[in-house]
């Protein structure tokens, strides 16, 4: 086959065919649209302000080696006055994050910015190593991702940046849709496809600037570009590579390699109709932020390890979540919504409870307080990391002995 | 290392992550027949896949590679030269001697 001339220089050999748009690049004008394309989101969604402290939470993984990557390459072409940190978390687990901090290590010094690693067993006297020691491998996921996301948090306090920027890209905002939906969380629904969560009212907000980048755009910028990243499976969860959400998404990217950016776009779609959120896309279609509790998306795993947790794990998490009362309320509207279905053709605004004269500190958003034992910032009276906690050290001694 | 008769070196490379189902090795330099010993045509990408399977996969969780109808795990790319095998014809980009092809899984890690 003869090789094709780049869409855009029209000089050089095309290498990259973008999955967005079946675009043929070449490598620079592949690099250099990636890039305007973030720069895109950054500043249409007015991400950052001059002179901003951001942490770029880091595993050493590819998409956030990526992210460092183009965020340092951006601040600089395009004067953000960004202040970068690296924070990367340490759960303890011997044989995977011992060894993908070394790649953070590297990535602080070849991107000439300062890293801060915070470690459960500071924060929590547990490593994800005890951990597993005292509950087994199965479940073990969902203690560390309500652990991790609260660690960025505590992590990004201890530096004063009140802004953490994670990885996580369309593939993970589409599979996140698409389980949102079919458990019929419209609140998490809503929350998951917002660029930004949290605001300056909450202590530290979260921001996704690669919302909109493919997973093969990002491993194919890494290749070109030659990061270093780490890509070892977490020795703990092993099975889950195998999620269906995320092999669905795949597969469905192999037939129409659209339907990744369309079914972000759909679940923004469907995030408006959610009372009281108003998530933002890209503001070219006008900005807002969720003033709602922190999204719980990437709760369960690593950023990319969304989804694929083993359905055990789910149902466990799903168990505890409706313990919060918020949530609970939610499930029975949507039981109520489905049991109308005729009126629903009629007049959906009217059958859905949380749709009608819910104002917005109502309805199925968060209320965000605080920890009554940990002081930190909790829609729950006790937050989740202290509810695990407790567990956990009851059975400590036990298993001492 | 001499190269057998009838087969030309591929240097194939397993990355994010997939080096782990090929003993632990990112780079590895193969002999791949020229013909594809089925139907006697010239060696192309799906053959290199069968071949590597057959001859190379050390681990029980083939199905992170490829599924049983034989075609390659969505997820991974392929890169031939450096360039997507999307633009390359996919499994029918007929290969050279010498030539370097990258298999790259976006599955792993975050």
């Amino acid at each position: 086959m003869a090789p094709s001339l780049c869409a855009i220089c029209k000089i050089g050999r095309a290498y990259i065919k973008r999955p967005k748009n079946h675009a043929k690049l070449c490598k620079e004008c592949f690099i250099r649209v990636f890039e305007d394309e973030i720069h895109h989101t950054i500043t249409s969604s007015k991400l950052f302000y001059p002179g901003e402290k951001v942490a770029i939470g880091a595993s050493g993984g590819k998409d956030s080696t990526v992210l460092a990557s183009v965020l340092k390459t951006l601040n600089e072409r395009h004067g953000y006055g960004l202040d970068l940190v690296l924070l990367s978390i340490d759960e303890g687990i011997t044989g995977y994050r011992d060894d993908s901090l070394k790649t953070v290590m590297n990535n602080a010094v070849q991107y000439d910015m300062p890293l801060k690693i915070v470690g459960y067993k500071e924060l929590y006297d547990w490593t994800m190593d005890e951990v597993v020691q005292t509950i087994g491998k199965k479940g073990n996921c969902t203690y560390c991702g309500v652990f991790r996301r609260q660690a960025l948090d505590r992590g990004a306090k201890m530096l004063g940046i009140k802004h953490v920027v994670t990885g996580h890209n369309a593939d993970d905002v589409a599979e996140t849709v698409m389980m949102n939906l079919l458990r019929a969380d419209l609140s998490r629904l809503s929350r998951s496809t917002s660029i930004v969560t949290g605001d300056d009212r909450s202590e530290v907000k979260r921001s996704k600037p690669l919302k909109y980048s493919y997973e093969k755009e990002i491993v194919l910028y890494a290749f070109h570009k030659k990061l270093e990243y780490f890509s070892t499976e977490c020795i703990y969860s092993p099975e889950a590579f195998r999620g269906s959400a995320r092999s669905l998404i795949k597969q469905l990217e192999k037939v129409r390699p659209s339907a990744i950016l369309d079914i972000v776009r759909s679940g923004e779609d469907m995030a408006r109709l959610v009372p009281g959120e108003s998530p933002s896309s890209c503001a070219c279609k006008g900005q807002k932020v969720t003033s709602a509790a922190p999204a719980e998306d990437d709760i369960g795993g690593c950023g990319s390890t969304n989804g694929r947790t083993p359905g055990g794990e789910m149902a466990a998490m799903d168990k505890q979540l409706r313990e919060n009362e918020e949530y609970a309320e939610l499930e029975v509207d949507v039981a109520k919504a489905i049991s109308k279905p005729k009126q629903a053709e009629k007049d959906t605004e009217k059958v859905l409870p949380i749709r009608s004269g819910t104002g917005p500190s109502k309805g199925g958003r968060q209320v965000l307080g605080q920890c009554k034992r940990c002081g930190y910032m909790s829609s729950q009276e006790i937050c989740q990391a202290c509810t695990l906690l407790e567990g956990l050290n009851k059975n400590r001694p036990q298993i001492q002995i | 290392m001499a190269p057998e008769p009838d087969t030309m070196p591929i240097s194939v490379d397993f990355l994010g992550g997939l080096e782990t189902l090929f003993s632990n090795n990112p780079h590895h330099t193969i002999s791949l027949p020229l013909l594809n010993p089925s139907d006697s045509s010239p060696a192309n990408v799906g053959f290199l896949i069968s071949h590597l399977v057959k001859n190379h996969l050390k681990h029980p969780r083939t199905e992170f590679f490829v599924h049983s109808d034989g075609h390659l795990t969505p997820g991974i790319l392929v890169l031939i030269n450096d360039a997507d095998w999307e633009l390359e014809g996919e499994e029918e980009c007929k290969l050279q001697a010498g030539d370097k092809v990258v298999f790259v899984s976006t599955m792993h890690g975050g």
